[in-house]
């Protein structure tokens, strides 16, 4: 191994360990990894800027389709921003609906990423058995929302639908199966031997490099640090439920799937509790069409982690600007420490631990000097004055106009 | 060679091989596909079998909207497909663009890049519509062989 050649392998956009479109250039040496670059951005589709050119009931939908797994969230993470900025006093049994609706999301999120890890490391047994389980909660989803995926239950001041006493027991019914499913889970996860000798020691990612690379959701907290908005920032109905934050001090991949797992069952818990508090009265209070000038930032745990909104209102009923900060972004660079000076055999379960959703992360204007290898963002005058360049190179000068517009923009 | 070509259209037929390829999706139609594959509604039973290599597949099966970076690869991918080939879109994303339709960075709709076969609706598609579509594809290949005798 000492003489082994360093050479580098590309790994996406297609590739059958990778359930996105996402590039990764890993630099081996023999089996072992130096380095790895990652190549985001197949995914971008340009949301944000869609955003700003839709009314803001049609963001709802829109930002609802920038991740098709954690769509509630990013959908109440928008109106929760939005609701702030017009100071609209959203109804609390609307509240406990969106809860809910969030819980049974993060149900068939991490049931998803059970059998998605289950199968990266050749375990296809438990992706069949949890995707079978996972049925049971798209059941229930789209029995009350009318959808099994991007629900369309929140709208500006509430939600469009209504549990009725049939849904609810339909709901726990759901629930204990489950919960018995999810009890054979955490016992396979915490005994069976085959899981626990192959996800030890995997992707170590210690406290300080959580804190270091703010790492996020149960990324985080499989290294031992209590992150969670539900708890830190509670928004929705959450101050009202009494639940615990799941942390463990593994570090590694193995951490990661017992936060997962153990976190279905405080799911669970959460689900009860908001169905059996359910509060009486109206679903929705009449929002402004136009939002009034403001801006707000709102925090959503979404499965993945933290997720942020930033929304800018200019008054009219087309938002200034839309800022998404997904979860994976936050993680994915510790993906990048993770992987190094590990084996190359590792590389689909580290990157699957964080549970990635690229389709989230996609959104950013970042670009590489191909040649020095340093990193440079262009801000926005230098982009200008770029393009001016670029035009004068081809003939056309701008430089006059510019300025012209310049002086009519300071008067 | 009659009686060759024969036996590899039936197991063509019979047993398409497929390979997902993500155009920029939202992961909603791609965890439905994959849905479409586990137990409760089991694609496998058809005889799909979902592949890891363009080379192997039979059917290409994509979702989303075809964005700027992935246009090129998607491109790629069809071409290291071997003959015949076919193409399904799956989503309203896939179809004709979608929500995103006419976002800066997105070519709206596989079918501005590459021939497509079969569209299936929906946002997403739910796992019926795409063993639907499957299964309509593969009618109609069968129909297209005996018109062909």
């Amino acid at each position: 191994m000492h003489n082994a050649p360093e050479f580098k392998i590309p790994i996406g956009p297609q590739h059958p360990a990778l359930k996105e479109p996402e590039g990764f250039s890993v630099a081996l040496k023999g089996e072992k990894i130096l380095g790895v670059d990652i190549r985001l951005g197949y995914n971008h589709r340009g949301i944000e800027k869609a955003a700003e050119e839709r009314t803001y009931i049609q963001d709802i939908y829109l930002l609802e389709r920038v991740c098709g797994i954690c769509s509630h969230s990013h959908s109440t993470c928008f109106i929760q921003a939005v609701e702030e900025i017009a100071g609209l006093a959203v109804p609390s049994r609307a509240l406990y609906i969106r809860t809910i609706i969030g819980e049974l999301e993060r149900i068939h999120s991490h049931l998803l990423w059970l059998g998605v890890a289950g199968h990266e490391i050749g375990f296809d047994t438990l992706l069949m058995y949890s995707w079978r389980d996972r049925e049971v909660v798209m059941d229930i989803l789209a029995s009350i929302t009318g959808n099994r995926v991007n629900y369309g239950m929140n709208t500006i001041g509430g939600v469009r639908r209504d549990i009725n006493p049939e849904e609810k027991q339909e709901i726990l019914n759901g629930l204990k199966i489950l919960e018995e499913r999810t009890k054979y889970y955490i016992e396979i996860a915490t005994q069976e031997t085959t899981i626990i000798k192959r996800l030890s020691g995997v992707g170590v990612l210690s406290r300080e490099d959580v804190l270091r690379l703010d790492a996020v959701g149960p990324t985080a907290r499989a290294s031992g640090v209590k992150r969670d908005i539900r708890a830190d920032d509670p928004y929705a109905a959450y101050g009202e439920l009494s639940f615990d934050v799941i942390t463990d001090d593994h570090c590694d991949v193995y951490g990661r799937t017992v936060v997962r797992v153990k976190e279905l069952m405080e799911s669970y818990k959460i689900i009860r509790q908001a169905l059996e508090k359910l509060p009486d009265g109206p679903l929705v209070v009449k929002a402004p069409r136009k939002i009034p000038i403001g801006e707000a930032i709102s925090r959503y745990e979404a499965p993945r982690g933290e997720d942020v909104h930033y929304v800018r209102s200019n008054g009219t009923e087309k938002p200034d600007r839309v800022k998404v900060r997904a979860p994976t972004l936050a993680n994915v660079q510790a993906v990048k420490h993770m992987l190094k000076d590990r084996f190359l055999a590792d590389m689909p379960i580290v990157i699957a631990a964080i549970d990635p959703c690229f389709s989230c992360t996609d959104r950013m204007v970042h670009l590489k000097e191909q040649d020095c290898g340093s990193d440079k963002v262009i801000n926005w005058p230098s982009l200008h004055t770029y393009s001016i360049e670029w035009h004068k190179e081809r003939g056309i000068d701008f430089t006059q106009l510019n300025k012209k517009l310049q002086e009519r923009f300071t008067r | 060679m009659g009686l060759v070509k024969k036996i590899v259209t039936w197991a063509r037929i019979k047993s398409p091989w497929i390979l997902h390829f993500n155009t920029g999706a939202c992961n909603a139609c791609d965890i439905e596909i994959i849905a479409a594959l586990t137990p409760r509604y089991d694609l496998e039973r058809f005889g799909v079998v979902l592949k890891g290599t363009p080379r192997h597949a039979d059917v290409l099966v994509c979702s989303g909207p075809v964005t700027k970076q992935i246009e090129d690869r998607l491109r790629r991918i069809y071409e290291q497909m071997p003959e015949p080939k076919f193409v399904v879109a799956v989503g309203a994303c896939a179809c004709s663009g979608g929500v995103t339709d006419g976002c800066y960075n997105v070519a709206s709709g596989i079918d501005k890049v590459i021939p497509v076969s079969a569209y299936i609706p929906g946002c997403p598609a739910s796992p019926k519509a795409i063993i639907d579509g499957v299964v309509k594809l593969l009618a109609s290949l069968e129909e297209k062989e005996e018109v062909k005798k």
